[in-house]
Formats: C-alpha cells, structure tokens, sequence
C-alpha cells in the first residue's frame, strides 16, 4: 500500500545530523540540534525511567539525559571519552524544551530530499519504534530518521495543565 | 506639526491607575467623618491631573467625565458643599467607574457609557441643587435609555451654577417614525444644550407577532441640566410637536439669578504641559524599569555567585607564593558578590502597601454587605517584598481576610451580647523577622469552632471516630482540601476551595502558614515567606554519593541518635522523641533509590524538617556546608519529580536537587513502610 508523502510540500534538502548507536545509523533534523558534548557525569533523579540517566549543567540550563541506547533496547553501554551527548532543542506548549541523547558516535550531516524518505515499516511497540519518522538510503547506508518530539513526548513526566509551580526566577 | 502621542500612553495609563488608587485611599480616610481640607486637595489633584491627561491624548469621555467631577470637588475644596454620605459614596463609584474606563482605553475597547451617564448625571445634579438648597439626592435610572451612546456626543457641561434641571415628557403618536422623525436626532440636539439623560418606556410594547414594525410604542422620559432658556429646548422639538405629546417642565429649583461659583470654562484646550505637570507630580529621582530587565540581572547576578563559588573551590587547592593573595582576592570578591546580590534583589522588592492598600476598601464594602462593623488597623505597610512574591501573595491574603468578616467576625448584636464592643478589629501586620517576612492577621471574632471542626472532619472521613487529636492538630484541618464549615456557600467565602489552596500558594513560595485560635477571643493566622525566590539558604546534605539540598527556612535542627531514642512501631515505621512529640523518620537513601554509606541510625544524623504544619526526621550521611543556592528550574525541561522542588548548580559546575520538605512529609505519610 502507498502512503502519501509525509513530508510538505517543499522539495528543498533538508539537512540531517547522523550519529550511530551500536550497528545501526540513525539522523535528526539539525534545525533541533544545539550543540554536540562530550560525556560527563549526571545527577541522577529519582523514580526516572531506565533509560534517563539524570540531568547535567549546561551552560546554567538543567537538561534533562536520555541514553538513546538503553531507550533502543542496548544492555552493554559503555561511557567513554568518545561517548558523545547530542543536545537537541524541541517546542513544547510550554516553550522550548531541551534534552541531550546520549549516542555512540556522531557521523557526517547529510542533505537528503523528502522525496527520498521512506515510511517505516511497523516496528510495533518495540525500541524506537513510535519516535521513528520515516527511512533513507545514503551511500548505501540506511539511516532511521527520528521524530525528536515523539522522544520528548514519551519520556519525560507530562507537566499537567495544573501544574504551574515554581519557576526558576 | 503632529506628534505621535501613543508613545505616551502607557505613561499616561500607570499615572492615571495611581492617581485613582490614592484618590480611593483619600476618599476613605474622609469616610471616616474627618473633613480634613489636604484629603480633599489630595482628591482634587488626582482628578485634575487624570482630566489633563485624558484630553491631551484624547479620551474625550474620560475627559468629560472627570470634569464633572472635577467640579463638584471644586465645590467640595472651596467648602461650599459639605462631605456627605452620599457624595463619598458617589465619588467612590466614580473612582470605579474611572478605573473600568482606563481599563477599556487601554485595552483599546469602547467604554461602556452606561454607568459612566448615569453617574455623570447625579454628580451634575449635586452641583446644581447645591445653589437651589436643596438636599442632594441622587435618584437611580428605571430603565435603560434609548441610546447610551448619546451622552458622549457633545455632552458638554455648561456653567452647573445656573443650569436647572428640566423634566421633558416626550409621547409620540404611533406614526411618529413614518413621519421620517428619528428621535435619536432630537436627543442629540438636546444633549448639545447641556446633560442628558434618557429614559425610555417600553411598557406599550407589545409582543412581536402583534407589532407593526413602522409604529411608534415609545415614549420617553427625559431630564436635561442646561442654563438654556425654555424656549431654546422647545424650539428641538419644532418639527414634531405636531405628532405627540410634549411637556417641559422646570424641575426642583427654579433658574437661580444668585452669583453662583463663576462658570468653570469649557474643558481647556489640551495642551503639553498639562501631561507634564501630571509627570512632574512623581517623587523627584525615580524611573520606570521594565521588569525583564531586571529579572535578566538577576539572572546575571545568579551566574556570578556560581562562578565565584567555582572559583572559590578551585582557589582552595592553590598553593605556593601568589596563594595568600589569592584568598585575600577571593574574600574581597566574596564581598563585592554578597553586596551586588543583596542591592540587586532589592530592586525587585516592593512595599507590601501594594497588597494591602486594596483591603481598606474590600472590608468596608464587605462588612457593609454582611452588615458588620469592621474596623481594619494596617502596620508595617512599608515592608519590603519582592515583587513575584508580592504577586503571588494577594490572592491569599484577600482570602484570608474574607475570612475574617465573613466568618470570624460576628454581626454587633452577636458581639454586644458577648460583652464585646460592636466594632470587630481586624489587625493586619507585616515585618522582617531574621531572613523572612512576617504577615499577621488577627481578629477578636469568634474564633475556630473545634467541635464543628472536629465533627466535619469526622463526617468527610478524615478523622476516625474514636481518634483524638490536640487542638492544634484540629486546627491544622482546616487546612484539607474541601474542608469548609461554612453552612452556606456565600459568593464571598465557603466554597472548601480556599485554605487548603491559600497553604499550598504559600508553600509555592517556600513560605508556611499557621494558624492560632482561641474560642470566643479571636483568630490569628501567621504567614512566614523568605525574602526572595530566586536564592535559597540551603544546607548541603550527603546522601550516598548524591548531594541534596533542604532550605534553611525548613530546618529545624540535627542531631545523631543513640538507639534508644528510636521506637519502631507498627509498619516498620520508625520514630523518634523530638522536644515533646514524636516524629517519623525518613530514610533518604530509601526514598531516592541510592546506596547510603551509613545504614545503622546511629552511624548517620537525622535532620528535623517541618512543613505543611508537621515536622519529620530525614535521615541523612553527613551534612556538608551551608551556603546560598541560586535556584534553577527541573521542570522547563523536564518535569516534576517527587520529594524534588528544584535543581542548583554547585561550585564544581555539578547539579544538586533541592528537596520539597513538604512533598517528602506527604508521601512519608502515604508510605506503608518507612
């Protein structure tokens, strides 16, 4: 069955930032990227998910570190000096939200067309399978592209509607 | 040449807010029956200077309406009216009717001119009556006039001294429309000749299905204030005189020939200095800041205290020839870092008379409905906040005074027969008090009902049947949420949302609330709120290898325990004595999921914390230093995580959490296991 392009309409490149996690490449759209780090350590939170290792000091902001590895099912991560930290901005309907990934390498940013992008197939409700946004071949390579806002969505508590307590002043 | 003049709106706005808001306050001082001549200029002047303003930008009914009221303060300033009842009444509604008017201005909203006539109409009609002697009496509209709209267009009020006050009686005949008459032309007319005010009667009116849409039902009611002579009205009404009925009559006071005050000229043209006389009246040397810039310098100052926590650690580990020097330098920034922190949160405080300047008026209006003597004493209005919390406080503030009249004071009857004077005293305090801010509120009414209390916390379940509880601990229950043991839900107070809602805003700004009674003598509640928001006094405390934060407004005090002094009971809960109660203990290392380096009590210390009314032991490895915390946000980008209220950013560039004494005592006492 074919399915509509999901992309709009415009026919422009988009760039993409690549990075590995295990055997498989996967890419973000670089407008969502702030900047890329290396590992440090995290203060842990309590009763977080698994896969969100804690929170680091980014230049005065709490940023919240989620280990894209755990969240895709690795059980052996390792934290080297080459460990590198994406640090990637989303909108919220509270404003911008920021978070960082921890992958295992970042690759090259790549130009790729929408026309190129193809819908993934069903993955279920296994690992990365509700964040991915479609698939793309590059040089042979298949690069699973990633909804950053589906990530955001599932992660990390919902701030209710109610809750407007304090704000850092 | 035109000058754009929008610029100068805003200024124009916040001057006219503040002269209203010291108008209301002069007018209720004068309520009191103390005539005193420097309220009255006070009062003249803000209507003076709210009148220039308006016409030189151009708001023309605002203009006209102050005016009006500028004149009958004329009379009032020169002593030739006396301060009635009726005309602080009067002025008093003014002062609203004058805010919701500024409020349509500004928002760029047409103003509503209903109440403005109506009002505009008795201020003019004290002013005429005062020369025919006869006592001011302001008589209240029956129904809505044809055309509201029509006061604005030319209602231009002529010399009031010899106006006289005409009654028109306007009665169609049923083909008046067919006729081409419109009778919203002949008001206007007339509303050029002085103050209008239109009545219309709709009482011939008959259903929809019966009426013929080109007849006439109508009839109108009409009084108009004009120093125009009789036949100057009679000749508006020319055209038509044929096709209804018309009878114009002088109502009380005949013209007066007596030299009344001289006839205030027509609204003067608008000129520039008009708006900066109103500017100039400021107190010489301040200026307006627009608050984003402060909060950036706060923020910047905030950055500053975590590098020169960062640096100070490093420094520690220097050694050799330039060390000395170096630490010298170090506390000399230290200095200059605690003085630039403390002057910069000062910019952002703000007299509490902000808050509690709008209660004078909110407790003579309530009392007066729930027909009570209240008196209401403030002290210590200068007391500084800032101004998030300032924000922030109002809300439960009014609620808590509500309160007060609402229920705490008893109607004077109730008071006389209890030996008490029939004036109930509401005092409301404010003072700094160490690093906090002290708000009172204290009443001699009746105090909390404990039984009552008791009794609905029994009937919601909160309280088992047979369990007692200290009167403190029954005062405490006040404070659940939908607890009200209020009979009837007034619109004023009653509705259970209040008490608990009023601590958990309080706990929002890491203040607390407490509450004191004595049956039959009175109430006091206690609210304690720190200085600023934006930096906390922590104690740094070691659990496992994390390291946390509690705020020194919530400690108590520390200790090590010897075994003795622990009792398990029931649930493995654990306890210890603490003064003259017992208190649970929380195990840190259990709450957050870590592996402590002390297990065995006694091999750690306890920290006694309090909030939400209670008190508990968090058990904790070491304590390690105290020092000020610039509080940074966990949920802008993350989310809210229980026991934690928010993150900082240690001297090393780490992040610590800081932790929500309140939270950590609710979910204590939800756990089966401590």
């Amino acid at each position: 069955m074919t399915h509509p392009p999901s992309e709009p309409t415009a026919a422009a490149p988009s760039q993409v930032l690549t990075f590995v996690i295990g055997d498989a490449t996967y890419g973000v759209d670089i407008p969502c990227v702030q900047e890329i780090r290396g590992w440090s350590a995290v203060t842990r939170l309590p009763q977080a998910p698994a896969d969100v290792l804690g929170v680091l000091n980014l230049r005065g902001t709490i940023v919240p570190i989620l280990d894209l590895r755990l969240r895709f099912g690795s059980t052996n991560v390792q934290y080297t000096p080459v460990t590198v930290i994406v640090v990637v901005s989303v909108m919220s309907a509270k404003g911008p939200r920021e978070f960082g990934m921890v992958v295992d390498g970042v690759s090259d940013v790549i130009d790729i067309s929408p026309q190129d992008v193809k819908p993934a197939p069903e993955l279920g409700t296994s690992a990365g399978g509700s964040c991915v946004r479609g698939l793309v071949a590059v040089a042979g390579l298949m690069v699973v592209l990633l909804d950053i806002n589906l990530l955001i969505g599932r992660e990390f508590p919902a701030t209710g509607a109610a809750d407007d307590s304090i704000e850092a002043a | 040449m035109t000058i754009d003049l929008t610029q100068f709106h805003d200024a124009f706005f916040d001057e006219s807010f503040e002269a209203l808001d010291s108008m209301e306050s002069a007018l209720l001082q004068l309520d009191a029956g103390r005539p005193d001549p420097e309220l009255i200029n006070t009062i003249f002047r803000a209507a003076h200077s709210i009148k220039g303003g308006s016409s030189t930008f151009g708001f023309a009914e605002i203009a006209s309406f102050t005016h009006s009221l500028e004149t009958l303060l004329g009379e009032l300033r020169d002593r030739r009216l006396a301060v009635t009842h009726t005309i602080s009444d009067l002025l008093l509604k003014s002062v609203d009717v004058l805010r919701t008017m500024l409020g349509s201005s500004r928002a760029g909203r047409p103003v509503e001119m209903q109440s403005v006539a109506d009002l505009q109409f008795d201020i003019e009609l004290i002013i005429v009556q005062r020369d025919t002697g006869v006592a001011a009496s302001p008589s209240p509209m029956t129904s809505p006039p044809a055309d509201p709209a029509l006061n604005r267009d030319g209602a231009i009020s002529r010399a009031a001294a010899k106006s006289v006050d005409w009654r028109i009686e306007l009665r169609p005949g049923p083909e008046f429309f067919a006729r081409g008459t419109d009778p919203v032309r002949i008001f206007r007319e007339l509303a050029v000749l002085g103050t209008l005010k239109v009545t219309a009667d709709l009482e011939s009116l008959p259903g929809c299905r019966d009426m013929s849409p080109e007849w006439c039902y109508l009839s109108w009611s009409l009084r108009l204030l004009t120093d125009a002579p009789e036949a100057a009205i009679r000749e508006v009404f020319e055209w038509v005189n044929a096709d209804c009925s018309l009878t114009v009559t002088a109502g009380e006071g005949a013209p007066d020939t007596t030299p009344g005050a001289p006839s205030p000229s027509p609204l003067p043209p608008a000129t520039l200095r008009a708006a900066q006389e109103a500017t100039a009246s400021h107190e010489p040397g301040s200026i307006r800041v627009g608050v984003e810039k402060i909060d950036e310098l706060i923020n910047i100052v905030g950055e500053l205290v975590i590098t020169h926590a960062m640096l100070s650690q490093i420094s520690q580990g220097v050694d050799g020839p330039a060390a000395d020097e170096l630490h010298s330098g170090m506390q000399q920034l230290e200095r200059n870092m605690r003085q630039l922190q403390e002057s910069v949160m000062r910019v952002r405080m703000l007299p509490i008379s902000v808050v509690f300047s709008r209660f004078p008026r909110m407790v003579r209006d309530l009392a007066q409905r729930l027909e009570k003597q209240v008196e209401l004493k403030i002290n210590g209005e200068t007391t500084e906040l800032d101004k998030t919390v300032l924000e922030k406080i109002g809300d439960p503030l009014v609620h808590l005074v509500r309160n007060c009249v609402d229920h705490g004071i008893e109607k004077p009857q109730q008071r006389a027969d209890a030996g008490k004077n029939a004036v109930g005293t509401i005092h409301l305090n404010a003072s700094h008090r160490g690093g906090s801010i002290v708000i009172e509120i204290r009443d001699d009414g009746r105090g909390l009902d404990h039984e009552r209390i008791m009794a609905k916390a029994r009937a919601q379940g909160l309280v088992g049947p047979n369990e007692m509880l200290s009167p403190e601990q029954v005062r405490e229950l006040i404070f659940l949420p939908g607890f009200s043991t209020a009979e009837i839900t007034t619109d004023v107070s009653g509705r259970g949302v209040g008490m608990d809602v009023v601590r958990s805003n309080i706990a929002d700004l890491h203040g607390k609330i407490e509450v004191q009674s004595e049956r039959g003598r009175g109430s006091r509640f206690l609210i304690t709120l720190p200085l600023t928001l934006a930096i906390v006094d922590g104690l740094l405390l070691a659990v496992g290898d994390q390291t946390y934060i509690v705020p020194m407004t919530s400690t108590i005090e520390s200790m090590r325990l010897t075994p003795s002094q622990v009792t398990a009971i029931a649930d493995g809960r654990e306890v210890f004595r603490f003064r003259d109660e017992y208190l649970p203990i929380v195990r840190l290392y259990r709450t957050f999921g870590l592996a402590p380096r002390a297990r065995a009590l006694h091999d750690g210390l306890v920290v006694v914390v309090e909030g939400a009314g209670r008190r508990i032991g968090l058990f904790v490895d070491d304590l390690l230093s105290q020092q000020q915390v610039v509080i940074k946000s966990l949920e802008t980008n993350y989310g809210r995580v229980p026991g934690i209220s928010a993150a900082t950013i240690l001297g090393d560039g780490s992040v610590a959490l800081i932790l929500d004494v309140a939270d950590l005592i609710r979910m204590a006492s939800h756990r089966e296991a401590a």
